[in-house]
């Protein structure tokens, strides 16, 4: 076999022996600590990755929250608008009827007292019709006696004047 | 993406092997006093001292340690310095760079070659890189990567994501550093095999048999129930077919690490040996005018090699991943997705 194709012992045994050191060497030394950093750094990105979504995410609830927080208090805000406003209306109506009822109510009272007053100077006016009567007849009868005629004249004219009162 | 990626591989790997058996017999039969095909199996080969360069009168050259077995005297340890030039000492002497007993006995040859001394560097330089490495991670925990980690990064996801998940599923875990030593061990020794005056570590022969190997041991040890099933007892195939395909199942085994090992070895023995014959080009015809042609081409296949260099540590990788991903998996209606067949179809096509 020429030379070169030949393996010689001596360089087998040296490569077997130093390449044997210097793999379990670097395999100690090297590669562990580095394929273990780089995993290691590989799973910190991805877990920083994670957590940026999630936060990301969680910003997002956060928005729609207060959002709908917002939205809640706008129609909250409505609402108490519309029923101060309708509160409002009720009492303005609600005095307004009052007023109408005690305007009602005292005229109510007026015409009473005017009728009452009324009814009073109507019933003076009939005591007074009587006793007028009263006068007139004892009037009469007093001067009956004397002058039938004129009696009469006195009686109508009497009359007359009641009535014109 | 992968299959593209490795058929691609497979058909540039192919026209590379002409030239270069081409060039090396062609240029080594022509001339008599430069012969490229020696310098270019010199090059290429492992050798007993780091020789840089050389000038007129001097060699520059680090001698390295022999360490020599012998059944009965024991080990003897002394520099090369001692045989060089093809001198004896202790008995011992370098044929063709083969470390020989005088008497012809038994010689264990542990040396540190040339090869074995890159192999250390390469080793100190990836202890170095990656335990930077890591320090930025322990330093900056989870944070940003900085500096040398953030080159280095893509690359260790890439593997796990692109290469161990796809290929093995959810037990990769317990094959990355595996994987990663396999892809950082094969791309920086390709690199440095490409400065002047480096080793060919990746382009030698006994380096990607042994790591094609301990493939097939982590395979073989992974292996479940499914995967032996498959080999005796392929699903759909009938029984009479079975004395045919169990040998074609049991080859397949052996085939996967050997395409690993030829692969690996042929490209980057290939890109050297082409690199080298266009140098040699200047040489062959004695002319400085070829030389502009020779570094051309010669940056040119450099580029390429830059190339090669990570594409071929990333099929190792890959296949490594695959062959795993076979032996562990539990489904089989996952099947089709695996690249079973990839090892053997490589291996043909890389011969």
């Amino acid at each position: 076999m020429p030379p070169i194709v030949n393996p010689e012992l001596g360089l087998i045994f040296w490569q077997v022996v130093i390449f044997g050191i210097v793999l379990l060497l670097l395999r100690t030394f090297a590669w562990k600590p580095i394929l273990s950093s780089l995993k290691e750094r590989e799973s910190s990105i991805e877990g920083a990755l994670r957590m940026a979504d999630q936060a990301k995410l969680e910003m997002q609830e956060l928005k729609a929250g207060n959002e709908k927080l917002l939205a809640e208090a706008r129609m909250e805000r409505d609402r108490i608008l519309k029923e101060a406003t309708a509160v409002s209306n009720q009492l303005i109506e609600q005095a307004k009827t009052k007023a109408t009822e005690e305007g009602a109510r005292m005229i109510e009272q007026a015409r009473e007292a005017i009728q009452n007053e009324k009814n009073a100077a109507l019933a003076e006016v009939k005591g007074t019709a009587a006793k007028l009567s009263i006068d007139i007849a004892e009037r009469i009868l007093r001067r009956e006696l004397a002058d039938q005629p004129a009696q009469q004249q006195l009686v109508d004219s009497y009359l007359q004047e009641v009535k014109l009162n | 993406m992968k299959r593209l990626l490795i058929a691609l591989f497979c058909i540039l790997s192919l026209p590379v092997f002409a030239q270069e058996h081409g060039s090396a017999n062609a240029e080594g039969a022509k001339t008599e006093e430069f012969r490229p095909g020696d310098m270019i199996l010199h090059h290429i080969g492992d050798s007993h001292e780091w020789h840089w360069f050389s000038t007129d009168n001097d060699h520059f050259t680090t001698y390295l340690p022999i360490i020599a077995f012998r059944p009965g005297k024991g080990l003897s340890v002394f520099s090369s310095r001692n045989l060089a030039e093809g001198k004896v000492y202790d008995g011992l002497k370098l044929e063709h760079e083969h470390l020989e007993a005088e008497d012809g006995s038994k010689v264990y040859d542990f040396s540190i070659t040339k090869n074995v001394a890159s192999l250390m560097l390469s080793a100190a330089i990836l202890l170095l890189v990656f335990t930077a490495v890591a320090r930025g991670y322990a330093k900056r925990g989870t944070g940003a990567p900085r500096g040398i980690q953030s080159f280095f990064e893509p690359l260790i996801v890439f593997i796990r994501d692109e290469v161990a998940k796809k290929s093995i599923g959810p037990k990769y875990e317990r094959y990355m550093p595996y994987l990663l030593t396999v892809f950082f061990f094969i791309w920086f020794n390709n690199l440095l095999g490409l400065l002047p005056g480096a080793a060919n570590l990746t382009g030698n022969i006994a380096v990607t048999l042994t790591m094609a190997i301990i493939t097939l041991l982590v395979t073989l040890f992974s292996s479940n129930k499914n995967y032996w099933h498959h080999i005796f007892a392929t699903p759909g195939v009938p029984k009479a077919l079975l004395p045919i395909m169990i040998p074609v199942e049991v080859i397949g085994i052996f085939v996967k690490p050997f395409s690993l090992m030829v692969r690996l070895f042929a490209n980057i023995t290939a890109g050297h040996i082409v690199i080298l014959s266009f140098i040699s080009l200047i040489f062959i015809f004695k002319s400085v005018a070829v030389s502009p042609v020779s570094i051309a081409f010669g940056l040119f296949i450099n580029m390429l090699e830059l190339l090669v260099a990570i594409l071929q540590a990333y099929i190792f990788t890959l296949l490594t991943a695959m062959y795993i991903g076979g032996a562990v998996e539990e489904h089989h209606d996952a099947d089709y997705q695996m690249g079973g067949g990839d090892g053997a179809d490589n291996a043909h096509a890389a011969h």
